[in-house]
Order: structure tokens, then C-alpha cells, then sequence
């Protein structure tokens, strides 16, 4: 897994540039923030003035320069504040921070790309740089699970990987009505329906924690080893930087040895209770 | 043993993974040949359910209908999968409607038929509760995780 470099804990002021809105409580924000390299599975810590400070997915194309892109859900008081900022308004950024998903690393291999909800988010990164690179890898498979069809992300983005011929790319929702006719049912089904050869594939999984352990089951019971299955994980962060023990997680830190870690580490840690 | 058609179809079929042949051809003996024009509905909820369908091809909708919402797809069925597991259990009745969302082929197998080879062969028996029970645990896992509506914000 690609360690990264530690960076200010002083946030620097940003700019947002444009803001548009996925579904009813995400928003897609570009933030102006000068040169910036980041790593796919990456995040920063934006800061909403005088309000908070959260940690949030680089969610836009590493390869790619221009405003940093972040996909923002409404929850609480910081993540409602960053997604009404309209473009022009100052926003405080620090980052990129964590570890990232092991794109380069799996050159050669087949690789599982799932995600749930927002849990795109983390992934679409290192979705742009599979397929920037796709000669790399073997087969490519992203697999996304979400809602109902009302609540799928990046929608437009998803037809144009879908149209491409080297990928497959299988979307599924929890529910639909009559006039939903892809797939009806939880993402791990689609596991089942992937092209892939388990000694030789990876499997880069984000989305809420039950759902990832479920992926991860499935994922298992396909014969992939737990160490090539990455997962991304979340806990409610302050320093962001391995200093307040804010995102302790069992012996590790999710700042600083997370948030992408190797499902074989976190395993055990994972049905612990009040960890 | 010479295969027929109809019981080649039933031991290719993944649900049938591994089946002798000896039982390929018992549930042969229940099966015939189906197919379902987009649109058409395998089953309705409420009609009897005396029948269970191996997806050959095609895609398979399972719906409710609910007040004010219309109709609600909890599951799409692909190629590979099985339709229809009420005749299993006493009422035999559907509890959902099953609709082809594109041409389908599938396997019939009389519900009814096939209780009584089972009843006939306990070992027969015990294959087809054996495979039946792991997709019915793997779907009841599966509507656990629906259930949770794990991508909802947190309350
Ligand atoms: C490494 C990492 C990456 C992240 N990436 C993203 C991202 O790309 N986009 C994004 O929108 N969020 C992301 N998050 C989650 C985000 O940081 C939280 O949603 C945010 O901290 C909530 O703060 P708040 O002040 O808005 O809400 P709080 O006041 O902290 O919480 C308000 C309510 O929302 C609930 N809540 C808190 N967090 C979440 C959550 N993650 N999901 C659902 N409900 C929640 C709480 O239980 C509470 O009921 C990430 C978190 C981590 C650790
Ligand atoms: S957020 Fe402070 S140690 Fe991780």
C-alpha cells in the first residue's frame, strides 16, 4: 500500500469554483486550491468556517489537473454548511491525507472495483486511473450498490464507463419501481456475475462497513484471498495528522494507517464491538 | 445412460451443479420447456404455487404491489438463477409476482411432481432441500442487508 506524505495541520484557504447536486442530500463541489497531487483513496479535511472541520474523499481524477473534487452528503452541521457553499465562498482545506487504494500495485491483475452509496466516491478515483491505464490490468469490473435508482452517483459518468467494451460495469439498487429495469437486489450479487480469476484478482471494496463485510464474505467464498481485498475504513477524525487519537481503531490510527487498509489487518476488528 | 434435451438442460443449469444424472433425469421426468416474452409474468401473487423455474435466459423481476407506490422490485433474477420457491411450503401460493423484464427461458418443474419423488427418495430428497436450502439462506442474507438500508444517512 503507497504511504503518503504528511501534510499541514493549518489549513490553507480555498476557493469553491462550482457546486452541483447528485441526488437529494450529495452535492458535488470543485475547489480551487492551486497545485495539488493526491493519490486515489486519498482525503482531506475541509472546514467549514467557524463551523467544522470534516474529513472528505478526493473524489475526482488524480491524473487530471484543476479544481479538486469532493462529494459531499448532507448529515450534520459541517457536511450540511460544505455542500450549501456556493461557488466564490472560502473554504478550509488540508490534506491530502491517508493511505491510498493499491492501484499500481495491482498492475497484472484482474480488479473488483465495489462500491456502495457514497462509497463511490473514495473509489472514482482510482476507477479513472484503472481505465486511464487500462492495458495495466486484466479484467476490470466496478460494481456499485445503492438505494434506489434516485440515489445512484455520478449517473452520467457510469453510462460512459458502461458503454465502454474492456470493463464491465453492473449497477444495482436496493429497491426500484416499475421503471428501474437494471438490476434489484444487494451489490454482493454482482460479485457472483463478475469475470474474474481469484489467485490473480484484487478487490478494492468501499461503502458502509456492514455492506463492506458482507463484500468481503462474498468476496471470500469466490476463493480471493483477505490480502487482496482492500477496504476503506471511516471513523470521526480531529488531527488528521496521527496526533489526537480522535480515529483510533483497535491498535490502529485511521489517519495514518487508513483509511484504504488490507481486509486480512482489519478483519478481526471489524465485528469487535465499541471499538 | 442416454441424456435427454430437457434433462441436459436441467444438469447444465448452476443450480443443478454436480447432480447425478440419475436425478437429472427424476426431475426431467416433472420439467418442460417455458418461455416468457418481455413483459409476461411467470407467476402472480395469490394464484397457486405449483411450479418453480430454472432461468435459462432472460431477466425476471420479482415485484410487490403496494398502495399509492405502485409496484416495488425487491429482486432482479438472471441466467443461472431460480424462480419461485412457494411450492416449497404449504400454502403453495405466490406471495410476489415474477415478470420478465426481456425474453425469457426457463425450465418449468411441477412443484407437486417433484414433492412426491422426494417423498419416493429421501436421499433424492435431501440433494434438492440441500441445494434449495443454501439459496434460500443466501437470499435471506441478502434481504438482511436490503433490510438495514445501510445507505441512509445515520439516524
Ligand atoms: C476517511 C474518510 C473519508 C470520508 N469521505 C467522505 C466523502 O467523500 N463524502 C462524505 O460526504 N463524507 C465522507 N466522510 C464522512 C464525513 O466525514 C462525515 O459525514 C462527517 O464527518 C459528518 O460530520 P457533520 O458535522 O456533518 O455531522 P455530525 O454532526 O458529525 O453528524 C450528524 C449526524 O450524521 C450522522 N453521520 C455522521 N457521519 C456519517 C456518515 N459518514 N454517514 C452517514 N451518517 C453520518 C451522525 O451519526 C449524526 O446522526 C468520510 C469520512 C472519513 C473518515
Ligand atoms: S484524527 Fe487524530 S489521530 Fe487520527
Amino acid at each position: 500500500m503507497a504511504r503518503v506524505p504528511e501534510a499541514a495541520s493549518v489549513p490553507i484557504v480555498a476557493r469553491v469554483r462550482a457546486r452541483r447536486r447528485e441526488t437529494h442530500d450529495t452535492w458535488t463541489l470543485s475547489i480551487e486550491a492551486g497545485e495539488f497531487a493526491f493519490e486515489p483513496g486519498q482525503f482531506n479535511m475541509l472546514y467549514a468556517f467557524g463551523i467544522g472541520e470534516i474529513p472528505v474523499s478526493l473524489s475526482g481524477d488524480p491524473g487530471a489537473p484543476g479544481p479538486l473534487i469532493h462529494t459531499v452528503r448532507a448529515v450534520g452541521s459541517a457536511s450540511q454548511a460544505i455542500t450549501r457553499l456556493r461557488p466564490g465562498d472560502p473554504i478550509g482545506l488540508r490534506g491530502p491525507f491517508g493511505t491510498a487504494w493499491p492501484v499500481d500495485e495491482s498492475t497484472g491483475s484482474d480488479v473488483l472495483v465495489i462500491g456502495g452509496g457514497l462509497g463511490l466516491a473514495p473509489l472514482r478515483p482510482a476507477i479513472y486511473r484503472l481505465l486511464a491505464e487500462r492495458d495495466r490490468y486484466g479484467q476490470i469490473a466496478v460494481l456499485y450498490g445503492t438505494r434506489s435508482p434516485a440515489d445512484i452517483l455520478y449517473r452520467r459518468e457510469i453510462e460512459r464507463w458502461r458503454r465502454r467494451l474492456d470493463t464491465a460495469v453492473e449497477v444495482t439498487v436496493d429497491h426500484a419501481d416499475a421503471g428501474w429495469h437494471g438490476h434489484v437486489g444487494v451489490v454482493t450479487r454482482l460479485i457472483d456475475r463478475a469475470a474474474f480469476d481469484p489467485d490473480h484478482a484484487v478487490a478494492l471494496v468501499c461503502g458502509p462497513e456492514i455492506m463492506m463485510r458482507f463484500a468481503a464474505n462474498t468476496l471470500q467464498a469466490a476463493a480471493i484471498a483477505p490480502e487482496r481485498i482492500y477496504v476503506a475504513m471511516e471513523r470521526n477524525m480531529k488531527c488528521a495528522i496521527g496526533q489526537c487519537g480522535h480515529c483510533q481503531f483497535g491498535p490502529t490510527l485511521v489517519c495514518r494507517d487508513g483509511a484504504v487498509m488490507r481486509y486480512d489487518r482489519v478483519r478481526p476488528l471489524l465485528t469487535v464491538r465499541e471499538l | 445412460m442416454e441424456i435427454r434435451g430437457l434433462d441436459r438442460l436441467i444438469c447444465e443449469h448452476p443450480f443443478f451443479a454436480g447432480m447425478s444424472l440419475d436425478y437429472c433425469d427424476l426431475i426431467g421426468g416433472c420439467a418442460r420447456n417455458v418461455r416468457f416474452d418481455t413483459g409476461r409474468y411467470l407467476f402472480r401473487e395469490g394464484e397457486p404455487a405449483n411450479e418453480f423455474f430454472l432461468i435459462r435466459h432472460g431477466r425476471v423481476a420479482l415485484e410487490l404491489t403496494a398502495p399509492e407506490r405502485g409496484s416495488i422490485r425487491f429482486l432482479t433474477l438472471n441466467a443461472g438463477e431460480i424462480a419461485g420457491v412457494s411450492w416449497l411450503v404449504p400454502p403453495y401460493r405466490w406471495l410476489y409476482d415474477a415478470q420478465a423484464l426481456e425474453l425469457t427461458r426457463a425450465v418449468s418443474i411441477d412443484g407437486a411432481c417433484l414433492r412426491q419423488k422426494a417423498e419416493e427418495n429421501h436421499d433424492f430428497g435431501y440433494e434438492m432441500m440441500k441445494r434449495f436450502m443454501t439459496m434460500l439462506v443466501q437470499r435471506l442474507h441478502a434481504a438482511q442487508l436490503q433490510i438495514l438500508d445501510v445507505y441512509g444517512a445515520r439516524a
